[in-house]
């Protein structure tokens, strides 16, 4: 099939699903004793209402695309990087462990080692989930999991011992960071020149790595089948070890990203589940880059949006997340459906 | 036909009127609320939330928005500037935040947005000079209320053994379970005429104000630790209700126990066995006078540690604090609360009278010495005879 008609066949199951999780959670709303044409607009509004608004949908929508560009790395060979998670706990770590000694302020230039700090961390996490895979063969997604809990864990240990703020135990957070080492923010928005750049650049840099080098070939190789790329000396471990090395890379950006740009502190929702939100928008894309920013901006504005549902319509938020959970669910039930569909046919 | 001038003038006769009365007609007073725990937690945040339907009642025309789950776990990825933008856009002019987990947020929040008041509960930032000059904070002395509970709790236990069910640690809750544990030795040696040694004052720590699976130890767990452990009251200093619906499952089962919980009004209903009474707040009379200082312009900043009314530690228009009695408080407990009630507010008895020692030894009242406000806002340690970390170890 051609690129493009195979774009457009993702597409349509994209519109497919809409349309599907549409009528669920019209369903759904109806159940609940809600508007639905009022929710919806309410709900889409928020995210996109004013200048203010879009600034905040485009802070929610740097983590994912970030994370989502990570997956599609880790996803060429192959790999259920489930792990993400922890991979962008490790980032945050890293870099709020990497500012902890400026705790009086400093340049801006500070900033630049945080990230480098947050991208090893991630990596390194990552590269312990390759490693159980590769040497260990234990499956990426048990053990993700386990360094996922493994990583909150390590985060509560840190917030509620070696950097505790003097005299409080709480499970509330580290001590915040200088305001000198907070990413600087577009006048009265929410949202931070340099994560957004970032963010960009990632994405960017990922639909280059895939499609036009040979690595991202290679990668792909790997993924379609293993044996085959044995063969042809493509060393499909070491290209899985690296896939995970980059994907953990961008994973711990965006996990260092959250402190100095949205949060100035370290807090055991740190990761705010951008990490599983990213599984759900690559498995939505059908891992095509193409479709990874589109999809990201909606989720974001739906979790943006959502906090007007108990301002407005003393609706509960968690609505957004049964729209994402739902959506996800009906890509798979479109595909199923195609997939009986095209074999219903087949018999014929 | 009529020239097009005569036309333009005859419409905008009849749209001008409609447009001055609109003018006219005052856009009405909203203020909003930021609840940390569900609007419905019969703890802290409902407690917050009724004083909001409270000025709502006394002030017809004023209007609450609120928000609640204002918390990084039940809000991923939303931080409160952001959701202060969200109530500003709403045209709010006031803004309650109600939970100490808010602090850093709210000074960020209030000097982004000078033309909005922001009351920050629990907080000190006026004290220690960290407050913008639109932000102001109040609380209310619990530490009567847990006094009392304390006082309750000694004499009604049978083994001499109290939990106490702590959230996180920090100035506010030290204060507040040393405040419990000096009623509940004042109950023990006064009343029942029994050593302090034999009074045994446990505090176990959950880690935040309520539970968030994974992340704090379960509150339902510390409190079933506690009456397995022989403790026969729990006294709680969490947001939510967990020491009395635990404190119900055991009497179920046979045992005798008993729990007081915190915060809110209401919270003793359902665990009519167990709920020796409950000291909560009345945010209701702080928060009305906040929303009219800022309404009528004369909002002034400061820091308010709001009492209870000696005259009638209940009444809903004037009291900050108050105890109620719950259902299954003796009746000799009753009327020696009571008695200790009027000491308090005569004057007559104060637990804060040393000499009183920190945990660790050291001084924090000497002979004869009383607290100061600030000495019992700004405690270092718990007290000598209470088990328990004072601080983070």
């Amino acid at each position: 099939m051609l690129p493009a008609a195979r774009l457009g066949l993702s597409l349509g199951r994209l519109a497919a699903s809409l349309f599907l999780s549409l009528v669920f959670t019209t369903l759904i709303l109806l159940i609940a004793g809600a508007p639905p044409i009022d929710t919806f607009i309410i709900l889409f509004a928020g995210g996109l209402g004013s200048v203010a608004k879009l600034a905040q949908t485009m802070s929610v929508w740097i983590p994912l695309v970030l994370c989502s560009s990570a997956l599609l790395l880790a996803f060429a060979p192959g790999l259920w990087n489930i792990g993400i998670e922890g991979q962008i706990i490790l980032g945050a770590i890293f870099a709020t462990g990497f500012l902890r000694p400026f705790a009086e302020g400093g340049s801006p230039l500070i900033l630049v080692g945080a990230l480098l700090a947050g991208m090893i961390g991630g990596s390194l996490w990552a590269y312990i989930a390759g490693v159980l895979k590769t040497w260990g063969r234990v499956h990426e997604i048990f053990g993700g999991l386990g360094l996922n809990f493994v990583a909150l864990g390590l985060t509560l240990w840190l917030i509620f011992g070696p950097w505790r703020r003097p005299g409080v135990a709480s499970m509330s957070g580290t001590e915040p960071l200088h305001p000198s080492l907070w990413l600087q923010e577009f006048k009265g928005l929410s949202l931070n020149p340099v994560s957004l750049a970032l963010a960009l650049v990632a994405i960017g840099l990922v639909i280059y790595l895939l499609r036009s080098t040979r690595w991202g070939l290679s990668l792909k190789a790997v993924g379609q089948n293993p044996d085959a790329a044995l063969l042809f000396g493509l060393k499909p471990n070491k290209r899985i070890l690296e896939s995970m090395l980059a994907c953990g890379a961008l994973a711990g950006l965006a996990g260092a990203l959250q402190v100095v740009g949205v949060y100035h502190r370290l807090l055991p929702a740190i990761s705010s589940n951008y990490g599983y939100t990213a599984l759900l928008v690559t498995m939505l894309a059908s891992f095509r880059p193409q479709l990874i920013p589109p999809i990201c901006f909606f989720f974001a504005l739906l979790n943006v949006g959502s906090i007007q549902l108990p301002l407005q319509l003393k609706l509960d938020s968690s609505l957004s997340g049964v729209i994402q959970g739902v959506l996800v669910l009906s890509v798979f039930l479109v595909h199923g459906l195609e997939g009986r569909f095209r074999l219903g046919r087949k018999k014929e | 036909m009529l020239p097009r001038i005569l036309r333009l003038s005859l419409v905008l006769l009849f749209i001008l009127p409609f447009g001055c009365a609109k003018k006219a007609e005052e856009k009405p007073f909203t203020f909003g609320l930021l609840l940390v725990g569900p609007y419905n937690d019969r703890g802290w945040s409902q407690a917050h939330y009724d004083a909001g339907l409270y000025v709502e009642r006394k002030l017809p025309g004023v209007k609450m928005i609120y928000l609640d789950k204002v918390n990084p776990a039940d809000r991923p990825g939303l931080t409160l500037p952001q959701l202060v933008d969200d109530l500003a856009s709403k045209g709010v002019r006031l803004i309650i935040a109600n939970s100490d987990d808010m602090k850093d947020g709210v000074r960020e929040a209030a000097k982004q947005h000078p033309e909005i008041t922001f009351i920050h509960v629990s907080g000190d930032d006026v004290i220690t000079g960290r407050a913008p000059a639109n932000l102001g904070n109040i609380m209310g002395r619990m530490e009567y209320g847990k006094m009392m509970a304390g006082f309750v709790a000694a004499l009604t236990t049978k083994t001499g053994k109290i939990g106490y069910l702590g959230p996180l640690i920090n100035e506010e809750t030290r204060r507040l379970a040393a405040s419990a544990y000096l009623g509940a030795s004042y109950a023990w040696q006064k009343i029942r005429k029994k050593p302090l040694k034999e009074l045994k004052f446990k505090v176990s720590w959950i880690g935040f104000w309520f539970n968030i699976p994974g992340v704090t130890a379960d509150p339902t767990q510390v409190a079933n630790r506690f009456y397995d452990g022989g403790f026969d009251v729990v006294i709680s200093g969490i947001d939510t209700t967990e020491a009395v619906v635990v404190a119900t499952q055991k009497r179920k089962a046979g045992r005798e126990v008993w729990a007081i919980p915190y915060d809110y009004k209401g919270a003793c209903e359902g665990a009519d066995e167990v709920c020796l009474g409950v000291p909560y707040f009345n945010w209701g009379p702080a928060y009305l006078a906040k929303v009219k200082a800022v309404k009528d312009g004369n909002w002034k900043q400061g820091w308010e540690w709001n009492g209870p009314d000696w005259n009638d530690i209940n009444n809903e228009d004037t009291s900050a604090v108050g105890f109620f009695n719950g259902p299954a408080i003796s009746n000799e407990v009753a009327e020696e609360l009571a008695g200790f009630v009027t000491g308090l507010a005569t004057g007559e008895i104060n637990v804060f009278q040393g000499p009183i020692f920190y945990q660790d030894g050291s001084p924090f009242l000497l002979a004869g010495e009383t607290a100061t406000d600030e000495k019992i806002w700004y405690m270092s340690q718990l007290l000598q005879g209470m088990e328990g970390a004072s601080s983070p170890k």
